[in-house]
Parts: C-alpha cells; structure tokens; sequence
C-alpha cells in the first residue's frame, strides 16, 4: 500500500505543473496589457510601469511563469485590487462557508443518492426503478442555480417555511444557521444525487449479474445476506470513486448556489471578481480549487485501492 | 448493419423520446423566425411583467415587456447553437488526440494524457469559467470555452479505446501488410471507435448546454439583448418573487432540452455499446 500512495502522489507532481502552467497561460491571454487591466484605466502610465515591474512583466515568459511558481510554493497568491488584500487569506476567510456548504450537500448527495440507487436496482424494470431513474437524469439535466431559484419559488415565496438568503446566526440559535443552510445544500446536492444514484444503481446490477451472487444464492443463504455481505461491498467499491470526484464538482458548484442564495463563500468572491475584472483573485482561487481537487482525487484513489482488494494485493498490502 | 441499428434504435423507448424532444428542439431553433409571435427584442411597455396569454403573450412577458416565448423559442437556437460547435470542438480535437497518443503511445501519450489529466483537475465548469473570465464575455468564446474543457474527457475515452484496438488482429493484419499509421488510423480505429465518440457526443449536449446557461447567468456568455436561457433566467431572478413564471419557463426549456439529448445518449449507448447489448 505504500509503494501504491507513494507512487500516486509522485504522480501528482507533473499534474500539478501543468496546472499551474495552465492557470499561468490563461492570464497571458486577458487581452491588453496585463498590467494596465488589472490596474483599471484610471491609472497613471507611471503606475502602470511601476506595476509591470512588479509583476515582472518585464521578464521572459519562462523567467515569470518560474517566479509565478516559486510565489505560490510560498503561499503568494498575489493581492486582490478590490479587496487590497492578500488572495489567500481572503480565500482562507471564505473557505468555511464553502466547505460547510459542500460537505451538507455531500453528505444529503450519499445520504440519498446510494439508497435511491441499491432500491432502485432492487426493484430493476418495475414502477419504483422507472420513478427513481427518471429523478436521477433530472438530477443531471438541470443547471444548479435553476433548482436553487426553484427551490426559492417553491419553499420561500409559496411555502415560507424557509429563509433564502444569507448566512445564519449562531445567536439566534442552531436551528437559524441549519435553516439557511438546508437550501442551497439541497440546490447544490440535487445534481451529485442523480450522479451517484445513476452510478450505484448500475454498479448494484452489474454485481447482481456475477457468478459468486448466483453461488450464494444457490447455496440457500438468504437475500439480506446475499445482499449485505456479497453484493453491497463489492458494489458500493467503485461508488467511492464517484462519491470522492463529486466533492471537487461541488466545490465549483457553490460558485452558483452562493450567487442565487446570496451566502459570503468562495463562490461568491469569485463572481464578485469576474464582474469587478479582479484577475489575480480569479486566478488564485481557481489555483486554490484545482489543488484541492488534485488532493480529494488522491485522498480518493487511496481510499479506494484500500477497500479494493485487487489493488491492495498487487502492491503487497494485507 | 443500418437497417439493424435503426430497428434495434427504435426499440428503446427512452431513446426514440430523446429523439422527439431533439427533433422539436430543432424545429423550434430553425423556425424561430417563423413561430415567434414577436421579435425578440420588441417591447410592449404597457404589459411589463405579464401573466401569460395578456396582450396577446403566450407565456408574459419580462420587465422590460418582451415577449417570453419569443425569446425562449430564439434561446433554443443559441443553445444549439453552442451545444453543436462546442460538442464539435471537444469531439474534433479530443478524438483526435486520443487517436494519435493512443495509437503511438510511448512519449506523446505520456505528456498528452499528463495535460489531459491537469485539464480534468479542474472542475469542469470552474475551466470554463476562468477562460471566460480571461477571453471576455461573449457567445464565440463562449463555444470556445465549453468546447476546450470538453477536450480532455473525449480524448481519455477515445485514447482507452484506441488502446483496446492496437492489439486486436484486424490492425497487425493491416500494419503487417505495409500499412501506414495514417492508413490505420483512418481506415480502422476510426471507424471503430466513432459509436463511442457519437455517444459520448450525445451525452455532452446536455452538459454544453447547461454551462452555456451557466456562464450566461453569470454574465459571461451571450450578452443582451440576444435571449439565452441562462441570460433569460439570470434576468429573472430580481423579479423572482413578482413574476416566479419569468424562472420557471426558461428553467424547463433547458431542463427537457437535456433530458432530450440524455435519453437519446443513453439510448444509442444500449444499441451500439456490444457490452448494453449483451
């Protein structure tokens, strides 16, 4: 198994340069000079020199995509013109918000979506199999932002049982911070739900089709334990993998649901970027997503070649 | 073989309704010149924010009093629009690259699949959003983008199939012969490989046209006073609470238009996946 982690996360390293080779090529291409959009056209010409200068756009490409690199091993993200401070404190002061939210909308996705997806497998080609299937593709056929203004119409507006926008406070009590929350976690879950129901329920009929399921069954052990002990464990393997990569989707998905829900995350800042042309703290937040996604894909390969028995072998684990 | 795969299409019941749905899509794109009542950017000040059927409006109209299903019915073309060019780009350049690093393997494909995988690190709309962000707003880069961040997922379908093909006997027979590795490409793996890519194609739509909407929300795709879906409901949102029919419509246009092209994918992979059909 260590040969295996190792061997992963030497993997990483090239990803990671060109990562952050494509994330420094995208800046290259903002039309005009780069110095004087990011200043804004207000700036004085002696500004913008001064400005060049320090962003060392008077060097070669190679000489600045090298100074770029060694910035961000030492955690400079540059600085955010609208906000006038450094890009990764403003993402580290955001990032609660985003986690909270994506780690609700996960948890409800796997909460729902694995159950929906055994059950609907269970129940393959009848009545319940069609409604779930049905719900699971709607899941995958509607942009994000669109469930959330629904959900709005439909619980704020018509209902008014829930808020709709901001953060809750931890004065008014638990039950303010969960209500804010249950929305846009619900807006956010909805497409991984039908991601990871459509992927459990083909992993389940896929294992239900194998040889070792008819031998268990032939030798009279009961359907809760043909299910639990041989089909669930070796099906619910590969849904790990999707589980994990839907974490990284739902980060980039709180970009929306914090716009329609109105809620200070990383989402938010980062529109608030894009319309006010803040490229550094564009550029770094997406620097700062795509490496915890390149990590959630680690963290997930390792878990995964833990419980799958094929992996751990070849690479000499128990 | 054609007549097979037709009789065989027109049995799944899924794929025949993603079909239709396509079909009417298409329809309602190419004659929205001819359907729509108004012109999209007509206004009629005295019924702003309209229930539907009021002044002659099937379906209201917005704040600024256009015609809503004028502009959905217009929004259905953008969405084509950027769904076939951009679908074209990933499938274009992906099925190209997975072809020739899956075919030569060795270096290029250690350095191609090693870009691919630092693209796929990206969330898939995060890329896009970020290369709107530098491009500029706009629909031309808009198909740009969507097209670029769908590169890496077709070239990694394409290149796994390419490699389960450059072993197979069909392709020693031919190399043995004096092929050369153009004639194999084209003459074989490609044509051995396109009911992959026209699934994967298929299947892509519906995520074409949902970041089209996407970055039309946000302010970054097609700019007004061009209806698109996106736009349309990113328009609404102020006015959600006055006038929630104005989120609703341009929500369910793109919402069947993704279920159409899901259904149909999912339905051309039952008939032309050999392992669906087993």
């Amino acid at each position: 198994m260590g040969r295996f982690i190792l061997r992963r996360c030497i993997q990483i390293v090239p990803t990671l340069f060109f990562v952050l080779l494509v994330i420094f090529l995208l800046m290259k291409m903002i039309p005009g000079d780069p110095a004087l959009v990011l200043l804004g056209p207000e700036a004085s010409p002696e500004d913008v020199a001064r400005f060049r200068v320090e962003l060392g756009l008077d060097r070669s490409l190679p000489a600045q995509f090298a100074s770029y690199v060694s910035g961000v091993f030492r955690g400079d993200l540059g600085r955010s013109l609208i906000y006038r401070q450094d890009v990764l404190s403003l993402i580290f002061e955001r990032l609660p918000v985003t986690m909270t939210l994506s780690v609700c909308a996960l948890s409800l996705a796997v909460l729902s979506g694995v159950p929906l997806g055994i059950w609907a497998s269970l129940r393959h080609n009848r009545f319940s199999d069609l409604l779930i299937t049905t719900f699971a593709l709607t899941g995958v056929s509607v942009p994000i932002f669109w469930v959330g203004m629904m959900l709005i119409v439909f619980f704020v507006l018509t209902l008014g049982w829930l808020p709709s926008v901001g953060l809750g406070s931890w004065e008014k009590g638990a039950w303010d911070v969960a209500s804010h929350l249950i929305l846009p976690s619900f807006a956010l879950a909805f497409q991984s739900m039908g991601i990871i129901t459509r992927f459990t329920r083909s992993s389940m009929l896929e294992v239900m089709r194998q040889d070792y399921i008819r031998t268990a069954r032939s030798k009279g052990l009961r359907d809760r334990l043909v299910l639990g002990r041989h089909a669930l464990r070796n099906a619910l393997v590969p849904v790990v993998t999707v589980v994990g990569l839907q974490l990284g989707h739902l980060l980039a998905g709180a970009v929306l649901t914090e716009s329609v829900f109105a809620l200070p995350g990383l989402g938010k800042l980062m529109v608030d970027a894009i319309m006010r042309r803040d490229y550094l703290l564009v550029q770094g937040e997406v620097l700062f997503i795509a490496v915890l996604y390149i990590f959630v894909n680690l963290a997930v390969d390792v878990i995964y070649a833990f419980l799958n028995p094929k992996i751990r072998k070849s690479y000499g684990g128990a | 073989m054609s007549g097979t795969f037709l009789k065989r299409f027109f049995r799944s019941k899924q794929g025949v309704m993603g079909l239709c749905i396509v079909l009417l899509n298409v329809a309602l794109a190419f004659g929205a010149p001819a359907i729509s009542p108004f012109g999209f950017e007509d206004m009629d000040f005295a019924n702003t924010l309209a229930s539907p059927g009021v002044g002659g409006h099937p379906l209201g109209t917005d704040d600024f009093g256009r015609d809503v299903f004028t502009r959905l019915v217009w929004g259905a073309r953008v969405s084509l629009l950027v769904g076939v060019i951009a679908v074209g780009i990933g499938a274009f350049v992906g099925t190209t690259i997975g072809v020739v690093v899956g075919y030569c393997g060795g270096f290029p494909d250690a350095l191609f699949m090693r870009l691919m995988d630092a693209l796929l690190s990206f969330p898939y709309i995060l890329l896009a959003i970020a290369m709107m962000a530098t491009l500029g707003a706009g629909l031309f880069n808009a198909m740009i983008a969507i097209g670029l961040v769908m590169v890496p997922s077709f070239a990694r379908v394409v290149r796994s199939s390419v490699l389960g093909l450059r072993n197979e006997d069909f392709v020693t027979a031919s190399r043995v012969l004096g092929a050369s590795g153009w004639w194999v490409i084209s003459r074989h793996l490609i044509v051995n490989i396109m009911p992959t890519v026209i699934i994967y194609a298929s299947l892509s739509f519906a995520g074409a046209v949902i970041s089209e909407a996407t970055l039309s929300f946000l302010g970054l795709g097609i700019q007004p006073p061009t209806p698109s879906w996106g736009s349309m409901l990113s328009e609404a949102m102020p006015f959600i609470d006055k006038a929630p029919l104005l989120a609703i419509f341009p929500g369910v246009a793109i919402l069947v238009t993704c279920l159409g092209f899901n259904l149909l994918g999912d339905g051309l992979r039952d008939v032309l996946d050999p392992r669906m059909r087993s």
